[in-house]
């Protein structure tokens, strides 16, 4: 079925990919990217292609539990990967801590960044290597905001980073 | 994107077979730069190798100490390693002052030697470029061109080499291990890349169907004394300038071993080994300093809209000789320059 949505008559590689924790056998063809294929047969929409070329982090997912731009990786080389995307995190109902702390924190205006921005941030907390603000700043560098809310951003990761030093929380996808 | 045949390298063996029976073949690692090529249509492969399943993902111990840096290591893995974070610290910082965490997580050690540049012209196949197009000429001398080399460039290509690591390696003198149809050989880190001369389009000296298998660094006495200084447009997540990779072995205020890189100034990380020996046994101070600064900027040339880089070279090696001779390496998170 998926492989009907990429459209017939191209040559195609089967992968197997865990998409928040769903396994997916697909049929590709090689040049399509990660982020085009969430976005695309997968109406994975969440993800958001910004550049399209590793230059602004909209299209941050987390690939086997590190944060990686889903524009650069071709989907047929991640055969056995688990890809954890936004939609993966959390739902409007149960967010994920992460999530929780950008509404309260007001960390975005126009919300296009913002799923990658979130991804980014949880890869970070999963790194365990941000010890201050400088930290936090520096390591998501790799995730740029044009309505300029680095500060809540860097507010609500500084909240969940606290509260993670406080009593670990369990990531929703796991 | 073009499109191409892929397939799945299970052994090197295999890897450097597919590559060398097909000249029109590319190995895929990390992706970070050769995907972004093909969407430029820069990169036109006919077929992919993924080299991804390869077992080149481990460091390893040398008997002295060093270590044996798989091709696949991702720079995170490499820049956080416990061993390499303590026995080459220089290249642990410099490999954190460039691109951004997700890059980081993705991009190899070998594709980290093997990016091209990040020159305009290259990345636009609308405009004649050397390196793209072997013949079409160079539009960066006399275009815009305030990114471009001050050294080693040749009136086919002002390109600069675009790596913050190659930098640290070269100023540590790594040996690169490649494997090819006829077997194995080491390069020698000064002799992998290359100067443009009359044929830009060849950025290192592998031959057709080899591959970069690991690196090895041997062990050294740079890990107080050392630095890396990069200079660029904004604090975080952009390509040097101006990059100085610096290391030295003081005793008594004396130079008993000096090590010095630049990067972004050329076609390839720019080291003059000959000139550092000269300084063994002078004061390490700042009229010592000034002088090798002198010594390695020996020759540049600006193009135009780059001469600023000549001056910032010159304040940027002096600066980056007190950090690494007070024991104070720039730090990569604080960006404030001591």
């Amino acid at each position: 079925m998926d492989s009907a949505l990429l459209g017939s008559g191209l040559p195609t590689c089967s992968v197997n990919i865990s998409i928040n924790g769903e396994n997916r056998s697909l049929d590709i063809p090689p040049w399509v990217t990660l982020l085009d294929l969430l976005r695309g047969p997968l109406e994975l929409t969440g993800t958001k292609k910004g550049c399209d070329h590793g230059q602004c982090g909209a299209c941050t997912v987390l690939i086997n539990g590190e944060r990686v731009n889903s524009c650069l990786k071709l989907a047929v080389s991640l055969d056995g990967a688990e890809v954890t995307t936004i939609e993966g995190l959390g739902t409007p109902d149960n967010l994920h801590p992460m999530q929780k702390a950008f509404v309260e924190h007001d960390a975005f205006q126009c919300g296009y960044c913002t799923p990658g921005q979130i991804c980014s941030a949880v890869g970070l907390v999963k790194e365990g290597r941000a010890r201050s603000r400088a930290d936090i700043r520096e390591l998501m560098s790799g995730n740029l905001c044009r309505c300029g809310a680095y500060s809540n951003i860097a507010d609500a990761i500084e909240e969940v980073l606290g509260a993670e030093a406080a009593q670990p929380y369990k990531e929703a996808a796991e | 994107m073009r499109r191409f045949d892929y397939t799945r390298a299970e052994t090197v063996h295999d890897a450097v077979v597919a590559l060398a029976s097909n000249p029109d073949a590319q190995l895929l690692a990390g992706g970070t730069n050769l995907v972004d090529l093909m969407k430029y249509d820069v990169a036109r492969p006919g077929a992919i190798i993924d080299i991804n399943r390869l077992p080149l993902k481990d460091i390893e111990e040398l008997p002295d100490g060093g270590l044996r840096i798989g091709a696949l290591v991702s720079n995170s893995a490499l820049a956080y390693d416990e061993r390499v974070k303590e026995r080459f610290r220089l290249l642990s910082s410099a490999i954190l002052a460039g691109a951004s965490p997700q890059l980081r997580n993705a991009a190899t050690t070998g594709g980290n030697l093997l990016q091209r540049t990040r020159c305009y012209y290259f990345y636009d196949p609308s405009t004649p470029c050397n390196k793209r197009e072997p013949g079409t000429g160079c539009s960066a001398i006399g275009g815009v061109n305030r990114i471009h080399a001050i050294l080693g460039a040749s009136d086919k290509c002002i390109a600069v080499h675009p790596s913050d690591m190659c930098v640290a390696l070269a100023a540590l003198g790594a040996t690169v291990e490649v494997e090819g149809p006829d077997g194995n050989r080491d390069i020698d880190f000064a002799d992998f890349h290359r100067l443009p001369g009359e044929h830009p389009e060849r950025d290192n000296t592998l031959q057709a169907g080899e591959m970069v298998i690991a690196l090895r660094i041997a062990r050294n006495h740079f890990n107080r004394n050392y630095t890396y200084l990069k200079l660029r447009d904004r604090l975080s997540y952009a390509f040097a300038l101006v990059s100085v990779a610096a290391a030295m072995e003081v005793v008594e205020g004396q130079i008993v071993d000096l090590r010095i890189a630049l990067g972004g100034v050329a076609h390839k990380p720019w080291r003059n080994a000959l000139a550092e020996a000269e300084f063994a046994g002078q004061e390490a101070n700042e009229a010592t300093f000034m002088q090798v600064a002198d010594r390695l900027l020996s020759g540049a040339e600006g193009q135009g809209h780059n001469d600023f880089k000549i001056p910032l070279a010159e304040k940027a090696i002096i600066r980056a000789l007190k950090q690494a001779a007070a024991g104070r390496p720039q730090d990569q998170v604080v960006k404030a320059i001591q």
